[in-house]
This record gives structure tokens, C-alpha cells and sequence, in this order.
């Protein structure tokens, strides 16, 4: 199968196209985070109590941002340095309000989001490394190997796995200081190590699956008789017919490691203040609630930018398992 | 079915013991253990606290004290108990240990008490969602294409988008405070359990309704209900007692990751709520290094959810003989 047509089907779905596009805007809004006129997300105001939004067609713009080099990434120093020499002090007003301690909560979203695109990537990584190499093995080395394997994956994923992240998470927590000290690991990287640890095991199943239906495929049969290598047979038939489950698979992965991340920072246990996560921001609002003063924009906002990403990255999943399933496509 | 059985029972007893061993060398390699505070203790009172829970013995010595009821004290003295008088019997027996951060109290202690407040809260939203999810999935399969199934369809993959604590702070937000009906935290009534389950309910049923439709469409496709509907019978017998099964099989397989989902979920839903169950245990536990606490909500969670699982398989046997055929 080659992937033409694909595209065609995804681009006629109209739902998964918006998605496409949205979810395109929100990655290049993160990863150039530093390069739109927001007010810096760390910024403290003294005040104490959140500020409510003000729309744009109230107020657009204001006076008075100030770079923060400190603890910025190279390539992030550069992008602040560009956006001085671009729009000056200008910065957007607090459209989305701002929290207790005057921070621009706007800005706080967009680059909380850069969180959740690093876990999705650790997730895709793993996935894509051990998952599919976990599961071509199983699939290509016989009834015995097989069955080990897949009985190990169906006992861990029958495991409720966030308790043993959050447990090692724990662990790890205590030995953060030695950690960056020996290895010069610090404890995000282990979070997001973690995180993909544990998320490669539906791929697994269902690239096992794939090729073990492959395995026994006419066409890989002719190419055996015609005397094709394993490696021809895996590079040229196999592996470009697992591509559409994977792609598949990804898409299911993807959000539920966001919600992972979101859930653990939420508790304490993920992506740590000063730096941002959706899961903070919420937990953030949530403490903030009160019967005398609710201060929804706290709440609101970090849930309408997760809900619609993962929302987005759902419908776009839909859309994809339609589009690569052939069973649905009319020729 | 008795064969099937066996091997699950052995392949769970495997996997325990595995994450079990696991995570004690985890927790024990940690430097700094649960006694080191802010301040220093007495070198002698330290050595006395470490003999009492046995830390001053090699690691393979604890690893064994602490699964089981062998006992290894040269003098015959076990490790106390939390109020001191009971001896640890160890995980095989049903025994956690005393809890590190709550002195004075064992693990199994406080599970007691939490316990049956989380699987009150996981059940009532488990059945819920089920409950829900069915009836909008069935509603929406039979009225494939109107609006009415479009709605559904949007609520359901919303409910999914969305995690549980921003659903949670949506229902404190409508139903607590600005419409005050349920009470915004806290654990004692029923009425304290509502927006809890909700929250924690929201993305199963979603998830339920999702699985329900297809397996409903592929049912209501099929000859057999082709017949029964040529053959008379009113629309709704046709719908509850033809089609219906075929679309709780895949509902009933979603069954054993629902628990898990509900479970995971409680340990954010807890907190919010600020119910004293076993998951806001486990978070504060992982959070000041309460290593036995830990463990044993692990073990019992990990158990709970084994257990369920192969409940389903051998519901999902039961239902399907092709599924006994395939796995014998």
C-alpha cells in the first residue's frame, strides 16, 4: 500500500483538515513561544488577587515588557532578543487575565503548552523504538518467544501504571540532587523518561499484531518463494504496511500521555514551578477557587486550551483511522 | 476455564511479584531514608529507629522479611507493628507494614479506613458511566444520522478531551458554588459523593457510549436482526433483545481499563474533593516518601484491577465461545 491517497481522503475530511491546522498553529505558537508579543509568563506583579480578562478590542496592546535572560535556553535567549528588536517593549494586554501574582496567564498557557508537546514527543519516541520493535520481534520469532513477550506486555498493561509512575516518581524525587550531580540528569528528564517507558505498550500489541497477519500474507509468501532476503522481505513488505497502524496507534497514544502529564503535574508529581504545564495552571485555578470571588479565567482557560487540543488530536485520529483503513476506502 | 484460571493466577502471582521486588529495591536504594529530617536525630536513637522497622539488614534479608511470613530475626523478634504490639506478618500474609509518615498507625490500618471510601466513589462512577454511556450509545446507534446522534457523538469525544480536574472544577464552579446543590468538599452523605463520581464517571461513560454505538451498528447490520425485524417483532425487542448483546461485548472487554481509568482518576478527584480514600493516601505518600504506604496501595490497586480483568475475560468467555476457542 503507498501512502497516496491518504492525503487526498485526510484534506476531503474537513473536520481532520481544521484539526490539521489547528494543531500545526498550536505547535508553531509553542516552539516560537518567545517570539510573539507576550508579556513574560514569569513576570511577577504585586497584587493579590488575579485580575480578570480584558478583551483586545478593549485594549490591544501595552507598554513595559522586559526580557529575562536568566534562566532562558540558548535558542530561546535569541528568539527574546529577535521579539525585542521586532516590537520592542510592546506586549499583548492580559486578554485572558492574569493569576494572584499578576502573571500574564495568556502568555503562562502558550508556553505551558511547550510541556505537553515535550511529552508527546518522549511518548512518540518510545512508542516508535520499543513499541515497534518489541512488537516486529515478537511477531517475526515464532509461537514460543511470542507468547513470552506478549503474555509480559498484557501483564503490565493489566498493571494500573500511573500508581508505579507516581511511585517512582516518588523515588526519584529524593535522589534528584545525586542525579544531577553523577549523571547530570535533572528530574524532567526522568519524568519524561518515565512517561515514555510506560507508553509504548499498545504499540507493541498492535504492531505484533500487523505483522503477524503480514507474516502470513500471500504477497510476502510470493516474495519468499521468489527467494527475497528476511531483511528485503521485513524493509519492503512488512514494514510499509505497519506504517498505517502505527500512525494509528500514535494518535491514540499521543493524547493520553498529554493527559498523563497534565494529571501528574497536576498533583505535584510532574513538571515543577517555575516551569509551566497545563496540569499546573489547573491546579493553580482550582486552588484559587472560592465562594466569595470565583475566578473562572484560571480555571477556564488552561482547560480550553487542553480540552482542545486533545479534542482536536481525537477527531484528527477519527479522521486518520478512516483515511488509512481499507476496508472504508472506495476505490 | 479451570486451566485458563490457573495460568492467569500464575501469571498475576508473577507480575506482584515482580513489581513488588521491584519497587523494594527502589525504595531502599533511595540515600536518605524516611528518618532523616530537618533535624539530626541522636546517632543512638537513629540506630534503634532503623533496627525497629529492620533497615540495618542486608537488602535480599528485608526484601524477604518484608514479603513474608518466614521469620528471619535471630532472636525471634519481628518488626512491630505500628502501635507496637502487633508483629509484621509481611505482604503474603495480607500485611503492609507500619506506615513511615503516620506513626503509630500500619498500612493496613489506614487502608481499612480508606479503602472503602475510594471503592464506594469508583463503583458509584463506574456503574454511572456504564449506565449512561449504554443508553446514549444505544440511543445514538438506533438514530444514526440525526442531529440528536451528531450531539451525542460531540458530547462524548468532549468528555474525552477533557481531563478530570477540569471537569471537576467546571461542577464545583456550577454546582457548588454558583448554584450551590452538592457540597463543594469533603466526605460524610451521599450528596458528598455526587459531583466526585460525576467527574470521575464523565470520561467512561464517554468512552462506554463511543464503543457502544459501533458495536450496536455492526449488530444492526447483521442477518440476524434483518430477520427479526422481517419476522415482526416490535422495533424495541428487536433493538434490547437482538442487537443489544452484540454491543455489550466490546463495552464489557472496556470494563477492566475502566476500573483502572477510575482508580487513576480518584487520585486527582480525592484531592479535589478532599475525600479521605486510599488515592489522596497514595499521592501524599509518594509525597513524603511514606515507602510502605506506597507499596501497599500499589499492591492492593494493582490486585484490584488483575482481578477485574480476568472477571471480564471470563464474562467475555461466557458471552463469546469464539474467544474460549481461540485462547484455550
Amino acid at each position: 500500500m503507498s501512502g497516496t491517497g491518504v492525503w487526498e481522503r485526510l484534506r476531503a475530511h474537513r473536520a481532520s483538515w481544521w484539526c490539521i491546522l489547528f494543531l500545526g498553529a498550536v505547535a508553531v505558537a509553542s516552539l516560537a513561544a518567545p517570539l510573539l508579543p507576550l508579556p513574560s509568563p514569569s513576570a511577577l506583579a504585586l497584587q493579590d488577587e488575579p485580575a480578570p480578562p480584558v478583551p483586545p478590542w478593549r485594549e490591544l496592546v501595552r507598554h513595559g515588557f522586559r526580557p529575562e535572560f536568566a534562566d532562558l535556553s540558548w535558542t530561546d535567549a535569541r528568539l527574546t532578543e529577535l521579539r525585542g528588536r521586532v516590537f520592542g517593549d510592546l506586549q499583548t494586554a492580559p486578554w485572558l487575565g492574569t493569576d494572584a501574582k499578576g502573571r500574564d496567564l495568556l502568555a503562562r498557557v502558550v508556553f505551558g503548552s511547550r510541556t505537553s508537546i515535550l511529552a508527546a514527543l518522549a511518548a512518540t519516541l518510545a512508542s516508535l523504538a520499543i513499541g515497534v520493535l518489541f512488537g516486529a520481534v515478537a511477531g517475526l520469532a515464532g509461537p514460543r518467544v511470542d507468547n513470552l513477550m506478549m503474555r509480559t506486555v498484557d501483564a503490565l498493561q493489566s498493571l494500573p501504571f500511573v500508581f508505579l509512575v507516581i511511585f517512582v516518581i516518588g523515588i526519584v524525587n529524593a535522589y534528584r540532587a545525586e542525579l544531577s550531580e553523577r549523571f547530570g540528569i535533572d528530574r524532567e528528564t526522568v519524568f519524561y523518561l518515565v512517561i515514555g517507558a510506560v507508553s509504548w505498550l499498545t504499540m507493541a500489541r498492535v504492531v505484533r499484531g500487523q505483522v503477524l497477519v503480514l507474516r502470513n500474507a500471500a504477497f510476502v509468501e510470493a516474495a519468499r518463494v521468489a527467494g527475497a532476503s528476511p531483511a528485503r522481505i521485513l524493509a519492503r513488505h512488512v514494514l510499509p504496511n505497519v506504517l498505517p497502524v502505527v500512525v494509528v496507534t500514535l494518535t491514540l497514544t499521543i493524547p493520553t500521555v498529554m493527559l498523563t502529564e497534565a494529571f501528574l503535574s497536576f498533583l505535584g508529581l510532574g513538571i515543577e514551578p517555575p516551569k509551566m504545564s497545563w496540569g499546573i495552571l489547573a491546579a493553580d485555578g482550582i486552588e484559587a477557587i472560592n465562594p466569595i470571588r470565583i475566578a473562572w479565567w484560571l480555571v477556564a482557560a488552561p482547560a480550553v486550551a487542553m480540552g482542545s487540543v486533545l479534542f482536536a488530536l481525537n477527531v484528527l485520529g477519527d479522521g486518520l483511522r478512516d483515511a488509512l483503513d481499507p476496508r472504508t476506502r472506495r476505490s | 476455564m479451570i486451566r485458563f484460571l490457573a495460568r492467569r493466577l500464575v501469571w498475576f502471582a508473577a507480575t506482584l511479584l515482580a513489581v513488588v521486588t521491584l519497587s523494594f529495591f527502589l525504595m531502599r536504594a533511595v540515600r536518605g531514608g524516611p528518618f532523616d529530617a530537618e533535624r539530626r536525630l541522636d546517632p543512638t536513637i537513629e540506630r534503634n529507629l532503623r533496627a525497629r522497622y529492620h533497615l540495618d539488614w542486608p537488602l535480599w534479608k528485608q526484601l524477604a522479611a518484608y514479603l513474608g511470613p518466614i521469620n528471619l530475626d535471630a532472636h525471634g523478634a519481628r518488626a512491630v507493628g505500628g502501635d507496637g504490639t502487633r508483629v509484621f506478618a509481611g505482604v503474603l500474609a495480607g500485611d503492609f507494614g507500619p506506615s513511615l509518615a503516620y506513626r503509630d498507625q500500619t498500612v493496613g490500618d489506614l487502608l481499612r479506613e480508606s479503602l472503602p471510601i475510594s471503592l464506594a466513589l469508583g463503583s458509584l462512577a463506574l456503574l454511572g458511566a456504564v449506565a449512561v454511556g449504554l443508553a446514549a450509545g444505544v440511543v445514538s446507534a438506533v438514530r444514526r444520522g440525526t442531529p440528536l446522534d451528531a450531539a451525542l457523538r460531540v458530547v462524548a469525544t468532549v468528555f474525552l478531551a477533557l481531563p478530570s480536574f477540569v471537569v471537576a472544577s467546571v461542577l464545583v464552579i456550577l454546582l457548588a458554588f454558583a448554584w450551590p446543590l452538592f457540597p463543594v468538599a469533603g466526605f460524610g452523605t451521599w450528596r458528598h459523593l455526587v459531583l466526585p463520581a460525576l467527574a470521575l464517571g464523565a470520561p467512561i461513560a464517554a468512552n462506554v457510549a463511543r464503543l457502544a454505538r459501533t458495536g450496536m451498528l455492526e449488530t444492526l447490520g447483521q442477518d440476524f436482526v434483518r430477520t427479526a425485524r422481517a419476522k415482526g417483532l416490535p422495533e424495541r425487542i428487536v433493538i434490547l433483545r437482538h442487537a443489544l448483546p452484540g454491543a455489550l461485548l466490546p463495552v464489557a472487554s472496556y470494563l477492566g481499563p475502566a476500573a483502572a481509568g477510575v482508580l487513576t482518576g480518584s487520585l486527582v478527584v480525592e484531592r479535589i474533593f478532599a475525600i479521605p480514600g486510599a488515592g489522596s493516601h497514595f499521592v501524599n505518600s509518594a509525597l513524603n516518601r511514606d515507602y510502605t504506604l506506597a507499596m501497599g496501595v500499589t499492591i492492593v490497586y494493582c490486585a484490584i484491577v488483575y482481578a477485574l480483568n480476568t472477571l471480564v475475560d471470563v464474562f467475555h468467555r461466557l458471552l463469546d465461545p469464539r474467544v474460549a476457542a481461540e485462547g484455550a
